[in-house]
């Protein structure tokens, strides 16, 4: 037995080390599984690759890929955050109800939805930071907070009430749902504001030194200690940013529906963020990964979504698909992890 | 100031524990330009008395003097600022960072204009050329300076910790059993490092309990026993065997007490 299984042994460990070392090396592994999914879904559907559709798919990442920066942000920290999708929920019934119901002016209703989502990043930062609490239970536990506040607030009804028809949401709050044409798509300015987003968190995160002082938190916060970081502040403060970025997702989430609704963000919108990440190569133990990897990750994701949705597998099915992903990304950052140890 | 003046003196450092005593009144001087070992029993004091000297503890009695000057730390950024940088023994690196961000990890440097007062971007190519500057000082060899830690070697991680130490103490380093964590040929390579750092004329305080290595690299040897300073030897003047003896009690009191005042050549 032990014989055969020498022979067989090397072999196969040298594929298997050759596959982590290229899914270890940050962003072409995500690419590569990019481009694979893209090419799948081309072949199984013609209509995929058209630049209408295409931009259709990045439409529909827009509110992920934004949450994703965030959830990005907390894992870096080897934290995690559960609460993403339902403080996003929170945020846009708080801006679309105080438009709506209280008349307050559009850009101070959507500074005060941004800043109920900042509430809870300082809440989900300071039980982390200061009490030292772990991220998994204190964002399971604010997820379920954001929820409940969510449908006491918006008292189960969507705003504006009613459904489909002419939005009657002010203007401010639609703008990034509006659409340009180029090269036959129809692009909203919401994908472009997650872009720049994207390039932002990558320069705060590669070129300063707070994203530097990210990664050596997440790599070993007594350690980062002992160089003199502030840990818990640099703790804190990727949470309240993350809440921010939740925030700003409320408001694309709101634009692209041109409703406030407090269903929103409760099942796909929270795991899709976490599987954008690890997808996009960042470990959960922390300390590694980039953001541009969760773009691509994020964009793997809507892939998966639109391409299933195109050749006609029924939805339940994009839940099983997606949650298949989220396992197999989170084997392979084990199993690279393994390998550093 | 002459030779014989002590850069870091303590007189009387108490620091109990409800009924434990960890420090009953102990004594310290460093001098310029030495490598200090501190050597003890478990419980005889020598880590209390570091942290203290360090910053992460504040004694309840005494008194400590830097060049001079009275000093009282509140915490490990104070004894920092005062230049005084503690080296410790489980690799406190930050493992994904390359050499050139661990050096500066915590005191990044920002580009000039507006890239860095507006954008707050650092100055990575200044860090690197910084950062590789201390490595050939220290005669560190390392493929790059942008190699990230995790694929060095233990001796070569405790050699950044090391340099990062000697780039930013400016007035001594404190080693807190640096080579605990390390194999044989790695222990050698931070061995020689504490050489070269006493080079460069910066007084070090080794804490360790290898007796070997203690008596390679130390001028002088500064021997806890029960929370006091009992005495100081150097390898010249005292064996192994006798500054064990000493350690454990097994040498009478009245002999210590002439030892305590040997002062470095």
């Amino acid at each position: 037995m032990s014989e055969a299984a020498a022979g067989v042994r090397p072999q196969a460990l040298r594929a298997l080390d050759l596959g982590r070392r290229i899914i270890s090396t940050p962003t072409v592994g995500p690419l590569l599984a990019l481009v694979l999914t893209m090419a799948f879904f081309t072949l199984k559907s013609d209509r995929f690759l058209h630049a209408q559709n295409l931009s259709l798919v990045l439409q529909q990442v827009m509110v992920v890929g934004v949450l994703a920066i965030g959830e990005t942000l907390v894992i870096l920290t080897a934290g995690i955050d559960l609460s993403c999708g339902t403080v996003m929920a929170f945020g846009q019934i708080v801006m679309t109800k105080l438009a709506i119901d209280s008349g307050v002016d559009p850009l101070p209703a959507i500074a005060l939805g941004m800043l109920a989502c900042v509430a809870f990043g300082f809440l989900n930062g300071g039980l982390v930071a200061g009490l030292r609490l772990p991220a998994f239970i204190v964002t399971l536990g604010t997820l379920n907070i954001a929820f409940a506040l969510t449908h006491v607030y918006s008292k189960d009804l969507t705003y504006p009430p009613g459904s489909s028809g002419a939005s009657s949401l002010p203007s401010q709050m639609l703008f990034f749902g509006r659409t340009f044409s180029i090269g036959g798509g129809d692009w909203t300015y919401g994908v472009v504001l997650m872009f720049a987003l994207y390039g932002a968190m990558w320069f705060v995160l590669s070129q300063t030194a707070w994203g530097r002082h990210v990664y050596a938190v997440g790599d070993d916060r007594e350690a980062a200690r002992l160089t003199g970081i502030k840990t818990s502040r640099v703790l804190l403060s990727v949470y309240v940013v993350a809440g921010l970025m939740y925030g700003i997702a409320a408001l694309l989430f709101v634009s692209r529906t041109e409703l406030g609704d407090p269903n929103a963000g409760q099942s796909t919108e929270n795991l899709d963020a976490i599987t954008a990440v690890v997808l996009g190569g960042t470990s959960l133990f922390g300390g590694r990964g980039t953001v541009i990897g969760t773009l691509i990750g994020a964009i793997i994701v809507g892939v998966f979504r639109n391409g299933l949705t195109l050749i006609g597998v029924d939805a339940v099915y994009q839940y099983l698909v997606t949650g298949v992903l989220v396992i197999v990304a989170v084997a392979v950052d084990q199993l690279t992890h393994r390998r550093r140890l | 100031m002459s030779e014989r003046e002590p850069l870091l003196q303590a007189r009387g450092l108490v620091k109990r524990y409800g009924h434990v005593v960890a420090l009953a009144g102990a004594d310290f001087e460093l001098y310029p330009g030495e490598i200090l070992a501190v050597i003890g029993d478990n419980g005889a004091g020598k880590s209390t008395l570091t942290k203290t000297l360090s910053g992460a503890l504040q004694p309840d009695e005494g008194e400590m003097r830097l060049a001079g000057e009275p000093v009282h730390f509140r915490s490990p950024r104070d004894a920092r600022r005062a230049g005084i940088e503690t080296v410790y023994q489980d690799l406190a690196v930050a493992p994904s960072l390359d050499i050139a961000a661990n050096i500066f990890l915590g005191r990044e440097q920002r580009r000039r204009g507006p890239l860095g007062f507006l954008l707050r971007m650092m100055d990575k190519g200044a860090m690197r050329r910084e950062a590789t500057r201390h490595f050939a000082e220290l005669r560190i060899g390392v493929a790059s300076i942008t190699q990230p830690v995790e694929t060095l070697s233990g001796g070569q991680r405790q050699g950044v910790a090391v340099a990062r130490a000697a780039a930013w103490g400016s007035r001594l380093v404190i080693m807190d059993e640096p080579t605990a964590a390390l194999g044989v040929k790695e222990t050698r390579q931070v061995l020689d490092l504490i050489l070269q750092v006493r080079e460069r004329g910066l007084p070090v305080i080794l804490i360790s309990h290898d007796m070997p290595h203690v008596f390679e690299v130390a001028d002088r040897i500064h021997i806890m026993r029960l929370g006091r300073r009992v005495a100081v030897v150097t390898p010249k003047t005292h064996t192994m065997p006798q500054a064990v003896a000493i350690m454990t009690g097994a040498t009478p009191a009245e002999l210590e007490q002439a030892m305590t005042t040997e002062e470095p050549a």
